[in-house]
Protein backbone atom coordinates (compact mmCIF):
# COMPACT_ATOMS: atom_id res chain seq x y z
CA UNK A 1 0.00 0.00 0.00
CA UNK A 2 1.04 3.78 -0.80
CA UNK A 3 -0.53 5.29 2.07
CA UNK A 4 -1.93 3.00 4.95
CA UNK A 5 -3.97 4.22 7.71
CA UNK A 6 -3.66 1.49 10.72
CA UNK A 7 -6.21 1.93 13.66
CA UNK A 8 -5.88 5.68 13.86
CA UNK A 9 -7.76 7.23 16.59
CA UNK A 10 -7.28 11.07 17.68
CA UNK A 11 -9.59 13.20 20.80
CA UNK A 12 -9.54 16.93 21.81
CA UNK A 13 -9.72 16.39 25.33
CA UNK A 14 -12.70 14.15 25.76
CA UNK A 15 -14.01 14.44 22.18
CA UNK A 16 -12.93 12.10 19.77
CA UNK A 17 -12.63 12.92 16.69
CA UNK A 18 -11.59 9.75 14.96
CA UNK A 19 -11.98 5.90 16.45
CA UNK A 20 -9.41 3.37 15.31
CA UNK A 21 -9.51 4.46 11.47
CA UNK A 22 -7.72 1.70 9.00
CA UNK A 23 -7.54 2.40 4.99
CA UNK A 24 -5.15 1.50 2.88
CA UNK A 25 -4.53 3.61 -0.42
CA UNK A 26 -2.53 1.52 -3.26
CA UNK A 27 -0.10 3.29 -5.64
CA UNK A 28 -1.38 5.14 -8.15
CA UNK A 29 -5.46 4.98 -7.33
CA UNK A 30 -7.04 7.99 -6.88
CA UNK A 31 -9.22 7.89 -2.99
CA UNK A 32 -11.97 10.41 -2.09
CA UNK A 33 -12.18 11.05 1.51
CA UNK A 34 -15.67 11.25 1.79
CA UNK A 35 -17.93 12.47 5.01
CA UNK A 36 -19.70 15.66 5.84
CA UNK A 37 -18.83 18.42 8.24
CA UNK A 38 -16.74 17.18 11.53
CA UNK A 39 -16.59 13.98 9.97
CA UNK A 40 -12.76 14.08 11.48
CA UNK A 41 -11.24 14.34 7.66
CA UNK A 42 -9.50 17.24 8.86
CA UNK A 43 -8.27 16.23 11.85
CA UNK A 44 -7.01 12.80 9.96
CA UNK A 45 -5.09 15.76 7.22
CA UNK A 46 -3.74 17.20 10.18
CA UNK A 47 -2.25 13.80 11.41
CA UNK A 48 -0.83 12.96 7.95
CA UNK A 49 0.87 16.35 8.15
CA UNK A 50 2.25 15.71 11.10
CA UNK A 51 0.56 19.17 12.46
CA UNK A 52 -0.72 17.04 15.40
CA UNK A 53 1.18 13.70 16.51
CA UNK A 54 -0.59 10.64 16.66
CA UNK A 55 -2.06 9.56 19.68
CA UNK A 56 -3.00 6.02 19.03
CA UNK A 57 -2.98 3.86 15.94
CA UNK A 58 -0.12 4.25 12.53
CA UNK A 59 0.39 6.22 9.52
CA UNK A 60 2.49 4.90 6.73
CA UNK A 61 3.32 7.21 3.61
CA UNK A 62 5.33 5.08 1.08
CA UNK A 63 6.12 3.09 3.61
CA UNK A 64 7.46 4.89 5.79
CA UNK A 65 6.44 4.83 9.40
CA UNK A 66 5.65 8.27 10.52
CA UNK A 67 6.54 8.05 13.84
CA UNK A 68 9.36 5.85 13.06
CA UNK A 69 10.82 7.73 9.98
CA UNK A 70 9.07 11.07 9.94
CA UNK A 71 11.37 12.91 7.41
CA UNK A 72 11.57 10.05 4.89
CA UNK A 73 8.03 10.30 4.87
CA UNK A 74 7.16 14.06 4.48
CA UNK A 75 9.64 14.10 1.82
CA UNK A 76 7.31 11.49 -0.08
CA UNK A 77 4.37 13.62 0.58
CA UNK A 78 2.80 16.52 -1.54
CA UNK A 79 0.27 18.78 0.23
CA UNK A 80 -2.71 21.12 -1.09
CA UNK A 81 -4.48 22.55 2.27
CA UNK A 82 -7.65 23.82 2.09
CA UNK A 83 -7.08 26.82 2.79
CA UNK A 84 -4.42 28.95 0.47
CA UNK A 85 -0.85 29.00 1.65
CA UNK A 86 0.43 30.88 -1.18
CA UNK A 87 2.25 33.90 -0.41
CA UNK A 88 0.33 36.41 -1.98
CA UNK A 89 3.57 39.35 -1.96
CA UNK A 90 5.05 37.02 -3.90
CA UNK A 91 4.87 35.97 -7.87
CA UNK A 92 4.08 32.18 -8.61
CA UNK A 93 7.48 31.40 -9.96
CA UNK A 94 9.04 32.80 -6.48
CA UNK A 95 6.61 30.67 -4.42
CA UNK A 96 7.60 27.89 -5.98
CA UNK A 97 11.57 28.51 -5.96
CA UNK A 98 10.24 29.23 -1.74
CA UNK A 99 8.89 25.53 -1.98
CA UNK A 100 11.28 23.78 -3.65
CA UNK A 101 14.17 24.96 -1.62
CA UNK A 102 12.26 23.30 1.54
CA UNK A 103 13.08 20.01 -0.73
CA UNK A 104 16.56 20.59 -0.74
CA UNK A 105 16.11 21.43 -4.71
CA UNK A 106 17.79 24.91 -6.09
CA UNK A 107 19.03 26.17 -8.92
CA UNK A 108 18.36 25.33 -12.22
CA UNK A 109 16.70 22.10 -11.35
CA UNK A 110 13.95 24.10 -9.69
CA UNK A 111 13.59 25.85 -12.31
CA UNK A 112 13.49 23.09 -14.42
CA UNK A 113 11.04 21.87 -12.52
CA UNK A 114 9.06 24.61 -12.01
CA UNK A 115 9.04 25.09 -15.40
CA UNK A 116 7.41 21.76 -15.71
CA UNK A 117 4.77 21.75 -12.86
CA UNK A 118 3.35 25.27 -14.10
CA UNK A 119 3.00 23.79 -17.65
CA UNK A 120 1.54 20.51 -16.90
CA UNK A 121 -0.85 22.66 -15.11
CA UNK A 122 -1.53 25.42 -17.63
CA UNK A 123 0.49 28.08 -15.60
CA UNK A 124 3.17 28.31 -17.64
CA UNK A 125 2.38 32.10 -18.50
CA UNK A 126 1.17 33.21 -15.33
CA UNK A 127 4.99 32.78 -13.73
CA UNK A 128 5.84 36.45 -13.35
CA UNK A 129 2.31 37.51 -11.66
CA UNK A 130 1.74 38.10 -8.15
CA UNK A 131 -0.35 35.16 -5.98
CA UNK A 132 -2.40 37.88 -4.92
CA UNK A 133 -3.39 38.41 -8.46
CA UNK A 134 -4.65 35.39 -9.13
CA UNK A 135 -8.54 33.93 -9.42
CA UNK A 136 -9.51 31.10 -6.93
CA UNK A 137 -9.07 28.23 -9.67
CA UNK A 138 -5.08 29.82 -11.03
CA UNK A 139 -4.19 30.07 -7.38
CA UNK A 140 -5.30 26.37 -6.49
CA UNK A 141 -3.39 25.28 -9.97
CA UNK A 142 -0.17 27.11 -8.95
CA UNK A 143 -0.72 25.12 -5.31
CA UNK A 144 -1.10 21.74 -7.42
CA UNK A 145 1.93 22.06 -9.02
CA UNK A 146 4.02 23.44 -6.37
CA UNK A 147 2.81 20.21 -4.41
CA UNK A 148 3.99 18.15 -7.47
CA UNK A 149 7.85 19.84 -7.60
CA UNK A 150 9.91 17.15 -5.87
CA UNK A 151 7.17 14.28 -6.99
CA UNK A 152 5.97 12.76 -4.41
CA UNK A 153 4.60 9.59 -4.08
CA UNK A 154 1.07 10.25 -2.46
CA UNK A 155 -0.47 13.86 -2.82
CA UNK A 156 -3.18 15.14 -0.04
CA UNK A 157 -5.69 17.34 -1.12
CA UNK A 158 -7.92 19.10 1.26
CA UNK A 159 -11.33 20.15 -0.03
CA UNK A 160 -9.43 21.87 -3.05
CA UNK A 161 -12.26 23.17 -4.87
CA UNK A 162 -13.96 25.25 -1.99
CA UNK A 163 -15.24 28.25 -3.43
CA UNK A 164 -14.44 27.47 -7.30
CA UNK A 165 -16.86 27.47 -9.82
CA UNK A 166 -18.02 24.52 -11.65
CA UNK A 167 -16.34 24.30 -14.80
CA UNK A 168 -13.05 24.64 -12.60
CA UNK A 169 -14.04 22.37 -10.41
CA UNK A 170 -14.64 19.71 -12.77
CA UNK A 171 -11.46 20.28 -14.78
CA UNK A 172 -9.15 20.34 -11.63
CA UNK A 173 -10.82 16.76 -10.66
CA UNK A 174 -9.93 15.45 -14.03
CA UNK A 175 -6.73 17.05 -14.04
CA UNK A 176 -5.84 15.19 -10.79
CA UNK A 177 -7.03 11.56 -12.08
CA UNK A 178 -5.51 12.02 -15.16
CA UNK A 179 -2.09 12.87 -12.85
CA UNK A 180 -2.61 9.18 -10.90
CA UNK A 181 -2.50 7.54 -14.57
CA UNK A 182 0.32 9.69 -15.94
CA UNK A 183 2.52 9.66 -12.74
CA UNK A 184 1.64 6.87 -10.44
CA UNK A 185 1.25 9.39 -7.45
CA UNK A 186 -1.26 8.32 -5.00
CA UNK A 187 -4.08 10.58 -4.08
CA UNK A 188 -6.48 10.96 -0.93
CA UNK A 189 -8.82 13.52 -1.92
CA UNK A 190 -11.07 14.90 0.84
CA UNK A 191 -14.31 16.37 -0.71
CA UNK A 192 -17.72 16.75 0.96
CA UNK A 193 -18.90 16.84 -3.11
CA UNK A 194 -20.27 13.52 -4.28
CA UNK A 195 -20.22 14.65 -8.00
CA UNK A 196 -16.01 14.79 -7.91
CA UNK A 197 -15.64 11.33 -7.15
CA UNK A 198 -15.72 8.29 -10.41
CA UNK A 199 -17.23 5.00 -10.38
CA UNK A 200 -13.42 3.20 -10.71
CA UNK A 201 -12.29 5.38 -8.01
CA UNK A 202 -11.45 4.79 -4.10
CA UNK A 203 -14.08 5.57 -1.57
CA UNK A 204 -13.08 5.87 1.68
CA UNK A 205 -16.59 7.48 4.02
CA UNK A 206 -16.31 9.12 6.87
CA UNK A 207 -19.03 9.64 9.65
CA UNK A 208 -18.27 10.67 13.11
CA UNK A 209 -15.05 9.76 13.28
CA UNK A 210 -15.75 6.16 12.12
CA UNK A 211 -15.43 4.45 9.07
CA UNK A 212 -18.36 3.91 7.23
CA UNK A 213 -17.03 2.42 4.14
CA UNK A 214 -14.27 1.82 2.01
CA UNK A 215 -14.45 0.06 -1.72
CA UNK A 216 -14.57 1.38 -5.13
CA UNK A 217 -17.25 4.01 -6.19
CA UNK A 218 -19.07 2.01 -8.55
CA UNK A 219 -19.52 -1.18 -6.03
CA UNK A 220 -20.49 0.69 -2.93
CA UNK A 221 -23.53 2.62 -4.37
CA UNK A 222 -24.57 -0.04 -6.43
CA UNK A 223 -27.74 1.81 -8.32
CA UNK A 224 -28.28 4.24 -6.62
CA UNK A 225 -26.53 7.67 -7.06
CA UNK A 226 -23.17 8.04 -5.01
CA UNK A 227 -24.99 11.34 -3.47
CA UNK A 228 -28.06 8.70 -2.74
CA UNK A 229 -25.33 6.48 -0.95
CA UNK A 230 -23.78 8.93 1.20
CA UNK A 231 -27.25 10.38 2.24
CA UNK A 232 -28.18 6.74 2.95
CA UNK A 233 -25.14 5.89 4.90
CA UNK A 234 -24.55 9.19 6.95
CA UNK A 235 -28.13 10.71 7.38
CA UNK A 236 -26.92 13.70 5.66
CA UNK A 237 -27.52 15.13 2.27
CA UNK A 238 -24.94 16.99 0.50
CA UNK B 1 20.88 15.95 -2.11
CA UNK B 2 23.30 16.32 1.19
CA UNK B 3 21.11 16.33 4.49
CA UNK B 4 23.80 19.33 5.05
CA UNK B 5 23.29 21.26 2.11
CA UNK B 6 19.39 20.60 1.92
CA UNK B 7 19.17 22.42 5.42
CA UNK B 8 21.31 25.32 4.23
CA UNK B 9 18.76 25.70 0.98
CA UNK B 10 16.34 25.61 2.61
CA UNK B 11 17.83 27.96 5.15
CA UNK B 12 18.54 30.60 2.70
CA UNK B 13 14.96 30.56 1.44
CA UNK B 14 13.01 30.98 4.67
CA UNK B 15 15.64 34.00 5.22
CA UNK B 16 15.27 35.49 1.71
CA UNK B 17 11.51 34.85 2.16
CA UNK B 18 11.51 36.83 5.66
CA UNK B 19 13.54 39.50 3.95
CA UNK B 20 10.94 39.52 0.40
CA UNK B 21 8.53 39.88 3.30
CA UNK B 22 9.70 42.81 5.21
CA UNK B 23 10.68 44.91 2.34
CA UNK B 24 6.66 44.56 0.98
CA UNK B 25 6.06 45.95 4.28
CA UNK B 26 7.50 49.17 4.40
CA UNK B 27 4.96 50.79 7.04
CA UNK B 28 6.46 48.35 9.30
CA UNK B 29 10.04 49.22 9.09
CA UNK B 30 9.11 53.27 9.35
CA UNK B 31 7.69 51.92 12.01
CA UNK B 32 10.29 50.46 13.85
CA UNK B 33 12.22 53.49 13.18
CA UNK B 34 10.11 56.04 14.43
CA UNK B 35 9.35 54.20 17.59
CA UNK B 36 13.19 54.59 19.37
CA UNK B 37 13.09 57.71 17.36
CA UNK B 38 10.78 59.31 19.66
CA UNK B 39 12.39 58.09 22.59
CA UNK B 40 15.39 59.31 21.88
CA UNK B 41 14.59 62.91 20.69
CA UNK B 42 11.76 63.84 22.70
CA UNK B 43 11.56 61.74 25.84
CA UNK B 44 15.29 61.92 26.50
CA UNK B 45 15.23 65.35 25.86
CA UNK B 46 12.73 65.75 28.33
CA UNK B 47 14.27 63.36 30.72
CA UNK B 48 17.69 64.60 30.19
CA UNK B 49 17.67 67.30 33.11
CA UNK B 50 15.71 65.58 35.59
CA UNK B 51 18.32 62.28 35.78
CA UNK B 52 21.85 62.76 36.92
CA UNK B 53 24.01 59.70 35.74
CA UNK B 54 27.38 59.17 37.70
CA UNK B 55 30.28 57.30 35.39
CA UNK B 56 29.77 53.80 35.01
CA UNK B 57 30.97 50.76 32.96
CA UNK B 58 31.24 51.29 30.66
CA UNK B 59 31.40 54.79 30.39
CA UNK B 60 34.74 56.83 30.77
CA UNK B 61 33.05 60.15 31.41
CA UNK B 62 29.98 61.48 32.02
CA UNK B 63 27.41 61.14 29.41
CA UNK B 64 24.10 62.44 28.22
CA UNK B 65 20.91 60.58 29.10
CA UNK B 66 20.01 60.62 25.19
CA UNK B 67 23.45 58.63 24.73
CA UNK B 68 22.30 56.59 27.67
CA UNK B 69 19.71 55.44 26.14
CA UNK B 70 20.66 54.41 22.18
CA UNK B 71 21.79 50.89 23.87
CA UNK B 72 17.94 50.21 25.56
CA UNK B 73 16.07 51.51 22.33
CA UNK B 74 18.36 49.36 20.12
CA UNK B 75 17.08 46.66 22.18
CA UNK B 76 13.72 48.42 21.47
CA UNK B 77 13.52 47.88 17.95
CA UNK B 78 14.83 43.65 18.92
CA UNK B 79 11.95 43.49 21.44
CA UNK B 80 9.21 44.35 19.05
CA UNK B 81 10.62 43.01 15.95
CA UNK B 82 10.98 39.68 17.94
CA UNK B 83 7.47 39.94 18.73
CA UNK B 84 6.27 41.03 15.45
CA UNK B 85 7.76 38.49 13.72
CA UNK B 86 6.14 35.80 16.32
CA UNK B 87 2.93 37.94 15.51
CA UNK B 88 3.10 37.01 11.83
CA UNK B 89 3.65 33.53 12.91
CA UNK B 90 0.21 33.07 14.53
CA UNK B 91 -1.01 35.02 11.21
CA UNK B 92 0.89 32.55 9.01
CA UNK B 93 -0.33 29.56 11.21
CA UNK B 94 -4.11 31.02 10.49
CA UNK B 95 -3.57 31.55 6.38
CA UNK B 96 -1.48 28.40 6.38
CA UNK B 97 1.65 29.24 5.62
CA UNK B 98 3.01 27.93 8.81
CA UNK B 99 1.86 24.69 7.88
CA UNK B 100 3.46 24.58 4.47
CA UNK B 101 6.53 25.27 6.58
CA UNK B 102 6.17 22.71 8.91
CA UNK B 103 5.81 19.72 6.03
CA UNK B 104 9.14 20.20 4.73
CA UNK B 105 11.27 17.70 5.15
CA UNK B 106 13.74 19.18 8.06
CA UNK B 107 13.41 18.94 11.59
CA UNK B 108 10.75 21.44 12.83
CA UNK B 109 14.20 22.92 15.89
CA UNK B 110 16.19 23.81 12.31
CA UNK B 111 13.13 25.01 10.49
CA UNK B 112 12.04 27.21 13.32
CA UNK B 113 15.96 28.02 13.88
CA UNK B 114 16.12 29.79 10.16
CA UNK B 115 12.99 31.27 10.70
CA UNK B 116 14.13 33.03 13.99
CA UNK B 117 17.68 33.91 12.06
CA UNK B 118 15.71 35.89 8.97
CA UNK B 119 13.70 37.87 11.20
CA UNK B 120 17.06 38.77 14.01
CA UNK B 121 18.78 39.73 10.56
CA UNK B 122 15.82 42.12 9.41
CA UNK B 123 15.87 43.54 13.11
CA UNK B 124 19.38 43.83 13.11
CA UNK B 125 19.15 45.88 9.80
CA UNK B 126 16.74 48.28 11.79
CA UNK B 127 19.27 48.56 14.46
CA UNK B 128 21.68 50.00 12.13
CA UNK B 129 19.10 52.47 10.44
CA UNK B 130 18.22 53.82 13.73
CA UNK B 131 21.83 54.03 15.02
CA UNK B 132 23.00 56.25 11.80
CA UNK B 133 19.65 58.60 12.10
CA UNK B 134 20.75 59.15 15.87
CA UNK B 135 24.65 59.67 14.81
CA UNK B 136 22.98 62.24 12.39
CA UNK B 137 21.72 63.89 15.61
CA UNK B 138 25.33 63.97 16.65
CA UNK B 139 24.49 60.90 19.53
CA UNK B 140 27.89 59.32 18.61
CA UNK B 141 29.82 55.82 19.72
CA UNK B 142 33.06 54.79 19.14
CA UNK B 143 33.45 53.78 15.45
CA UNK B 144 35.17 50.74 16.42
CA UNK B 145 31.59 49.53 18.67
CA UNK B 146 29.46 50.06 15.53
CA UNK B 147 31.09 46.93 14.45
CA UNK B 148 31.50 45.24 18.06
CA UNK B 149 28.07 45.28 18.35
CA UNK B 150 27.16 43.32 15.56
CA UNK B 151 27.78 39.68 17.54
CA UNK B 152 25.75 40.99 21.13
CA UNK B 153 23.09 42.38 18.85
CA UNK B 154 22.63 39.04 16.85
CA UNK B 155 22.44 37.03 20.15
CA UNK B 156 19.80 39.46 21.82
CA UNK B 157 18.01 39.62 18.14
CA UNK B 158 17.90 35.76 19.01
CA UNK B 159 16.64 35.81 22.40
CA UNK B 160 14.00 37.73 21.72
CA UNK B 161 13.06 35.87 18.65
CA UNK B 162 13.26 32.72 20.31
CA UNK B 163 10.75 33.98 22.85
CA UNK B 164 8.70 35.86 20.34
CA UNK B 165 8.56 32.00 18.84
CA UNK B 166 7.84 30.02 22.00
CA UNK B 167 5.00 32.40 22.90
CA UNK B 168 3.38 31.82 19.43
CA UNK B 169 3.53 28.31 19.83
CA UNK B 170 0.88 28.87 22.82
CA UNK B 171 -1.45 31.45 21.69
CA UNK B 172 -4.37 30.35 19.10
CA UNK B 173 -5.67 33.59 17.88
CA UNK B 174 -4.84 37.43 17.45
CA UNK B 175 -6.42 38.35 19.54
CA UNK B 176 -5.37 36.91 22.14
CA UNK B 177 -1.91 37.86 21.03
CA UNK B 178 -2.49 41.38 21.69
CA UNK B 179 -2.79 41.11 25.36
CA UNK B 180 0.29 39.31 25.72
CA UNK B 181 2.30 41.56 23.86
CA UNK B 182 0.95 44.00 26.36
CA UNK B 183 2.06 41.71 29.37
CA UNK B 184 5.72 40.93 27.80
CA UNK B 185 6.67 43.44 25.88
CA UNK B 186 5.97 46.56 28.21
CA UNK B 187 6.67 44.98 31.19
CA UNK B 188 10.12 43.75 30.19
CA UNK B 189 10.70 47.08 28.62
CA UNK B 190 10.45 49.13 31.44
CA UNK B 191 11.84 46.32 34.18
CA UNK B 192 15.20 46.53 32.79
CA UNK B 193 18.34 48.99 32.17
CA UNK B 194 17.04 49.82 28.96
CA UNK B 195 15.85 53.28 30.43
CA UNK B 196 17.86 54.17 34.00
CA UNK B 197 20.20 52.49 35.39
CA UNK B 198 19.62 49.71 37.85
CA UNK B 199 21.56 51.49 40.80
CA UNK B 200 18.52 54.35 40.29
CA UNK B 201 16.16 51.51 40.51
CA UNK B 202 17.84 50.36 43.59
CA UNK B 203 17.27 53.75 45.44
CA UNK B 204 13.37 53.89 45.11
CA UNK B 205 12.76 49.99 45.81
CA UNK B 206 15.10 47.07 46.39
CA UNK B 207 12.79 44.27 44.91
CA UNK B 208 12.45 46.57 41.31
CA UNK B 209 16.19 46.16 41.17
CA UNK B 210 15.79 42.59 41.72
CA UNK B 211 13.52 41.84 39.16
CA UNK B 212 14.71 44.28 36.63
CA UNK B 213 18.32 41.98 37.48
CA UNK B 214 16.55 38.81 36.70
CA UNK B 215 15.10 40.25 33.46
CA UNK B 216 17.15 38.75 30.60
CA UNK B 217 15.87 41.86 28.59
CA UNK B 218 18.24 43.68 31.27
CA UNK B 219 21.00 41.79 30.32
CA UNK B 220 20.76 41.42 26.43
CA UNK B 221 20.87 45.66 26.71
CA UNK B 222 23.74 45.66 28.98
CA UNK B 223 25.48 43.18 26.43
CA UNK B 224 24.68 45.75 23.48
CA UNK B 225 25.70 48.46 25.67
CA UNK B 226 28.80 46.82 26.57
CA UNK B 227 29.63 46.28 22.84
CA UNK B 228 28.90 49.53 21.86
CA UNK B 229 31.78 50.56 24.06
CA UNK B 230 33.64 47.95 22.51
CA UNK B 231 33.76 46.30 26.14
CA UNK B 232 33.08 43.21 27.02
CA UNK B 233 30.08 41.97 29.41
CA UNK B 234 30.36 38.08 30.37
CA UNK B 235 27.80 38.14 32.84
CA UNK B 236 25.41 39.56 30.23
CA UNK B 237 26.69 37.21 27.69
CA UNK B 238 25.90 34.09 30.03
CA UNK B 239 22.37 35.22 30.47
CA UNK B 240 21.79 36.12 27.13
CA UNK B 241 22.97 33.18 26.11
CA UNK B 242 21.10 30.73 28.76
CA UNK B 243 17.63 32.50 27.59
CA UNK B 244 18.14 32.12 24.71
CA UNK B 245 18.39 28.24 24.57
CA UNK B 246 15.43 28.45 27.27
CA UNK B 247 13.12 30.32 24.87
CA UNK B 248 14.37 28.26 22.30
CA UNK B 249 13.79 25.01 23.91
CA UNK B 250 10.03 26.17 24.67
CA UNK B 251 9.74 26.75 20.61
CA UNK B 252 10.96 23.80 19.60
CA UNK B 253 8.67 21.83 22.87
CA UNK B 254 5.47 23.97 21.63
CA UNK B 255 5.87 23.42 17.69
CA UNK B 256 6.24 19.50 18.85
CA UNK B 257 3.27 17.27 16.91
CA UNK B 258 3.38 14.90 19.69
CA UNK B 259 2.71 17.96 22.15
CA UNK B 260 -0.13 19.07 20.05
CA UNK B 261 -0.06 22.45 20.87
CA UNK B 262 -1.04 23.63 17.59
CA UNK B 263 -3.85 21.50 17.91
CA UNK B 264 -6.96 23.73 16.79
CA UNK B 265 -10.06 21.81 16.82
CA UNK B 266 -10.73 19.97 13.33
Amino acid sequence: MSLQVTDLSFSYGAKTALERVSFGVERGRFAALLGPNGAGKSTLFSLMTRLFGTQGGSISIAGHDLRVAPLAAMADLGVVFQQTTLDLDLTVQQNLRYFAALHGISGRAADRRIDVALDRLGMAERAGEKARGLNGGHKRRTEIARALLHEPKVLLLDEPTVGLDAVTRTGLTRHIHDLCLETGVTVLWATHLTDEVSDADQVILLHRGRLLADGRCGDLRGSASLSEYFAQMTGVSE
Amino acid sequence: MSGLGHALIAMRAIVTREALRFVHQRERFIAALVRPLVWLLVFAAGFRAALGLSITPPYQTYITYETYIVPGLCGMILLFNGMQSSLSLVYDREMGSMRLLLTAPLSRAWLLFSKLLGSTIISIFQVYAFLLVAWLFDITLPPLGYVAALPALVLAGLMLGALGLALSSFIKQLENFAGVMNFVIFPMFFLSSALYPLWKMAESSELLHDICAANPFTHAVELIRFALYVDFNGTALVWTGLATLVFMGFAVWGYDPARGMMTRKG
